[in-house]
């Protein structure tokens, strides 16, 4: 079992347009990459219960050449309306950083504090 | 983007190879509705004049065209106006004389109402139908232009299009287009250069990048020699702030990088992409932009520490919130029209980031910051409102202490911030065109 941050490169999330946010799992080998895609854990039903949306309104697409999965959600509130608490959708990826991925070891690459393992 | 800043000796390495036009995103819509609301650019005008003052005699010397879509932000006729008078401004400083295309993208509401009724407006991603007097409602509104009116100015002669609302690949896909290129490689360059050196391995600053573009496909290469990209880093620019990688919608169509390979070219700094397809679309569309004001806002930030007050914290905000909104009504009366004004507070320390959306409902530390938030239809009751509701908060009792409590820390004297106009988007909506070119219209001045 490994923590998402000790497998991806970068987890970072952004506006796709002001009504949509994104997520970009980023991987550096395609090993990793493989594994978490097929781990079953990044589903379109994890990012329906963490920002609670539909699951039919989860995009979740794997793309390969970038050893990448990208899920997208419609935003809750539109970026910079009154109620919103994120103008750029930047720091929304926060509750996917310490997903457990079971089945899958962490490579030595850095931790949550920069260090190699 | 236009105003970010990029290295001289990156322009110049890049005007070195011969480039056959310069091309440079002015717009975003990540900063929020306010750049449309009040059609001024999000980065200041001596930063946008500084890039311009480098981008058009490098541009005019060379002999070649440099394109500027999306103009001061939102891409607006008053932004657009801004940028003009700003390039108006380093020709006249540095003696040049440039043929200037303006092409414009603000729309008429009522124009756009006629278009709704004729069935010719839709709604993207599970937005609501459009309604007529949400088109009233809005202050400005940008219909997102594809490569067609660039191509236009180019072909009266342009060495200088300023554009309005346009996507940000049709500034670079335009002029390939109109030379012959074909749309997956143009296309596809276009999405990878409208955001200049992000798609290089470490972007170490704001820069530009280089795009070869021939009949199989494209290269990418940092203009910085210091910089370089990797098949990787290019694969992955495909993804940023767009939901499907693997799939781009533009007016004309959709650009499809399903297939793509991207290879290390030997220099080890380029990469090389090929197998970029476009998908031609049945009917034109573009994207409609709105923002529509939505008051005026004034905000007081204030610290909390004291462990009892943390530990009732959701309490106390609740019943001081509804003494607030009391003394509103009581300062402002018949003013303040139900509906149209509101009281709110945000949590930092808890869910500040994430608001309704945070997983973990808790207050884990030994301090919050409430930031107190005061919406009315003009600055003046917004500001009343802030004014009175600090000594509220100030003194609202705390559970479990006795006697007159002060309980907050204010960082700022005044405690009140004006936050001026505040705006929303309220347009996710496409329009279908007969004529790519009708509603942007062109006009050409010789400086």
């Amino acid at each position: 079992m490994a923590r998402l941050h000790e497998l991806a490169r970068l987890v970072r999330s952004k506006n796709a347009g002001p009504f949509a946010v994104t997520f970009d799992l980023l991987f550096d080998d395609p090993a990793t990459f493989e594994a978490v895609r097929d781990a079953g854990v990044v589903t379109a039903e994890l990012f329906a219960r963490l920002y609670g949306v539909p699951e039919e309104q989860v995009t979740l697409v794997a793309y390969e050449p970038a050893l990448a999965i990208k899920a997208t959600i419609p935003r809750p509130v539109a970026s910079g309306d009154l109620r919103d608490t994120d103008v750029f959708g930047a720091q929304l990826y926060g509750p996917l950083v310490e997903l457990e991925v079971p089945g899958v070891a962490a490579p030595r690459r850095r931790t949550a504090g920069g260090e190699r393992r | 983007m236009l105003g970010t800043g990029f290295p001289e000796a990156s322009l110049q390495s890049g005007l070195a190879r011969s480039p056959a036009f310069l091309g440079v995103d002015a717009g975003s819509t990540d900063q929020g509705p306010q750049a449309l609301g009040t059609g001024k650019p999000l980065l200041s005008r001596e930063a946008i004049r500084r890039d311009l003052s480098l981008l058009l005699p490098a541009a005019l010397e060379h002999g070649i065209p440099l394109l500027v879509g999306s103009a001061g932000t939102s891409g607006s006729d008053d932004a657009l106006d801004g940028l003009w008078e700003v390039l108006r401004e380093v020709a006249r400083e540095q003696g040049l004389h440039p043929r200037v295309a303006l092409i414009r993208a603000e729309q008429e509401a009522e124009q756009l109402a006629d278009e709704l009724r004729a069935g010719r407006i839709h709604p993207l991603g599970g937005a609501p139908p459009l309604e007529e007097a949400t088109l009233r409602r809005a202050r400005r509104i940008v219909a997102m232009m594809g490569p067609e009116p660039f191509q236009a100015a180019l072909d009266r002669g342009a060495d200088v299009v300023l554009a309005g609302r346009s996507t940000d690949a049709a500034i670079f896909a335009a002029p390939l287009l109109r030379a012959g290129a074909a749309p997956g490689p143009a296309w596809h360059v276009g999405k990878i250069l409208e955001c200049g050196a992000a798609a290089s391995t470490a972007r170490t600053a704001p820069d530009g990048m280089l795009g070869l573009v021939d009949d199989e496909g494209f290269s990418v290469e940092p203009l910085d020699p210091e910089m370089r990209c990797s098949p990787l880093s290019v694969a992955a620019h495909a993804l940023y702030e767009t939901p499907d990688p693997t799939r781009l919608v533009e007016p004309p169509g959709t650009l499809v990088t399903a297939d793509c390979r991207y290879e290390q070219a030997e220099d080890g700094r380029s990469v090389r992409v090929t197998g970029s397809a476009f998908e031609p679309a049945e009917r034109y569309t573009v994207k409609l932009e709105g923002a529509e004001f939505a008051g005026y806002q004034s905000v007081v930030p204030a610290a909390v520490r004291d462990p009892l007050l943390l530990r009732q914290l959701d309490a106390w905000t609740e019943t001081l919130l509804e003494k607030i909104r009391e003394r509103a009504r009581g300062i402002l009366g018949a003013a303040l029209e139900p509906g149209s004004w509101s009281v709110a507070v945000r949590v930092y320390g808890r869910d500040g980031a994430m608001g309704a959306l945070e997983p973990e409902r808790g207050l884990a530390g030994h301090e919050a910051m409430l930031l107190f938030e005061f919406t009315a239809p003009e600055q003046a009751q917004a500001t009343a409102i802030a004014k009175s509701a600090g000594l509220l908060a100030m003194h609202h009792p705390i559970e479990g202490w006795e006697g007159f409590v002060n309980a907050v820390a204010f960082p700022y004297a005044p405690y009140e911030i004006e936050r001026g106009a505040v705006w929303r988007f309220s347009l996710n909506h496409v329009w279908e065109l007969a004529d790519p070119l009708a509603p942007f219209p062109i006009t050409v001045a010789e400086l």
